[in-house]
């Protein structure tokens, strides 16, 4: 069963701590917070991506990794996810914030 | 008896250091140790930054790479073709197979301003430039030299990048000029970054988002560029944002060498994923990675090849007298960030630990300040051209080392 919201821990920047809490419910709530009210079937292929992606490597994927590993255009990309598809779509995705490299 | 194989690929300054150090550490009747690297001149890299405000001659930042490697040390140069990782050999260009038993990755990382729509147009070497290549540093010289006042947008493409503090020095620096040839006035500089601030670390980027401000230098966060419009001249993000130039200074995406891509052992940006502590390459048993061309999450400096240096000995070493690898990186990293008006700023971090205010203690010349301006700083970094060439690639210890 799906938790409540408020059972569900975010950090001070609304990136869910722990990311099996996740849910496409969750998502949904989480995007209407970003400004994204309609969750598309591709909005969730990427979603999956970047989940599957922190589960095997233990980080979100950059975009750089989104556009030449996985094939979406970053046009589109930045249609799907307004304003910085990198940390937007991490954030919708449950996954911890993708940390630019120093 | 057929000697053992050391094979060393980039002459840069791991390259340098592991010429230095492994003569020392290895039988030389049972071992050879060669350098590939397909330059044989070998660049100050920090001194780039210093080219364009002519603080620098492009003669400082030039040696010759037979000069600097240990004699002992065969060197070949010429350009890599692929390594061949599971039959344990380096092909070179021309055909010629080198075989190793243990091989050191170190063929950094260049720029590469085709990844960018626009970017190499026809404005690119007069007024789109970079200062991360001797050819663009020597270029921007000349630009900066003509430069009449207008629109100077300095811009990082994206990370991980070489010596990430650089493009703020550049900022920095270009105020100090600007007033000092009394064009300031007439003169906008831009910061443009795709980060969140003006630096990865959470303290040092307040610090220098503060001196940004002070300085009049604009900054515009979280800007990822789709292209670089010739014709109106301006730099456009993905989401449609605009910045007007007339002088482009640019930090192009930082790639691994080609050679990596051929090879088929690289990521997307074709560096080589190793073990962020032992330094070996994660799908190879023989092979180590030193300095920029992996994809540690560290910065790509020299420093920190200084200080994985000793790792990747201890480890190589281990590996050869079958015992377990014991010795670990934690990502220790610092540099100094010159500021302008003949002073710096040092920072120090590591994996867990960020740079923050404090006191760094240096034998023999005293507590440095950490994340504070001070001119005793400068004076580290403009000593530090010294200590490079004539200790770090020498795989000598530094000052700095605590």
């Amino acid at each position: 069963m799906n938790k409540q919201m408020t059972e569900v821990k975010f950090d001070e920047e609304g990136f869910l701590i722990n990311h099996t809490d996740w849910t496409e419910e969750l998502a949904k709530t989480i995007a209407d917070s970003e400004e994204i009210y309609d969750l598309s079937q591709r909005h969730f292929e990427v979603i999956y991506i970047i989940r599957d992606e922190y589960t095997l490597n233990g980080e979100a994927p950059t975009l750089r990794r989104l556009t030449k590993v996985h094939g979406f255009p970053t046009k589109e990309l930045y249609q799907l996810f307004p304003g910085g598809p990198g940390k937007k779509a991490a954030k919708i995705a449950g996954v911890k914030k993708p940390h630019g490299c120093i | 008896m057929k000697k053992k194989q050391l094979l060393i690929l980039g002459g840069g300054t791991s390259g340098n250091i592991f010429s230095h150090r492994f003569p020392k550490e290895l039988n030389m009747n049972e071992w050879d140790i060669t350098v590939v690297d397909k330059s044989p001149i070998h660049y100050y890299q920090p001194g780039f930054l210093f080219i364009p405000f002519g603080i620098y001659k492009p003669e400082d930042v030039v040696k010759n790479k037979s000069d600097l490697l240990h004699p002992k040390v065969n060197r070949i140069f010429s350009e890599i073709d692929r390594i061949l990782p599971n039959e344990n050999i380096v092909r070179l260009i021309d055909g010629i197979q080198l075989r190793y038993d243990y091989l050191i990755i170190g063929t950094g990382v260049n720029i590469a301003p085709d990844e960018v729509d626009g970017m190499k147009g026809e404005l690119w070497g007069r007024e789109v430039l970079d200062f991360y290549t001797y050819d663009g540093a020597v270029a921007l010289q000349m630009a900066m030299k003509n430069f009449r006042g207008g629109n100077l947008v300095i811009h990082v493409t994206e990370m991980p990048i070489k010596c990430p503090v650089a493009p703020l020095e550049f900022a920095f620096l270009s105020d100090d000029y600007f007033k000092r040839i009394g064009i300031r006035a007439d003169t906008h500089i831009h910061y443009v970054t795709p980060l969140s601030g003006a630096f990865t670390k959470e303290e040092a980027s307040s610090v220098f988002g503060n001196l940004l401000n002070e300085k009049n230098i604009h900054i515009h966060t979280e800007f990822n560029i789709a292209a670089v419009d010739n014709k109106s001249k301006e730099i456009i993000s993905w989401d449609n944002r605009k910045i007007p130039f007339d002088l482009l200074v640019t930090v192009p995406t930082n790639m691994g060498s080609e050679m990596i891509k051929r090879s088929g052992i690289g990521d997307e940006l074709n560096l080589i994923p190793t073990n962020p502590n032992t330094l070996k390459a994660n799908h190879f048993d023989n092979i180590f990675v030193g300095g920029d061309a992996s994809d540690i999450p560290t910065s790509k400096a020299g420093s920190v090849i200084h200080f994985q240096s000793e790792v990747i000995i201890r480890n190589l070493l281990a590996l050869i007298n079958d015992r377990p690898m014991q010795a670990e990186y934690h990502g220790h990293s610092n540099c100094f960030i010159e500021t302008g008006n003949q002073k710096a700023i040092l920072i120090d971090f590591d994996y867990q630990n960020d740079p923050t205010i404090g006191k760094f203690p240096i034998p023999s010349i005293g507590p440095l300040s950490l994340l504070k301006e001070t001119r005793l700083n400068h004076l580290g970094k403009m000593a530090f051209k010294w200590i490079y060439w004539s200790r770090i690639i020498r795989g000598k210890d530094i000052p700095f080392t605590s």
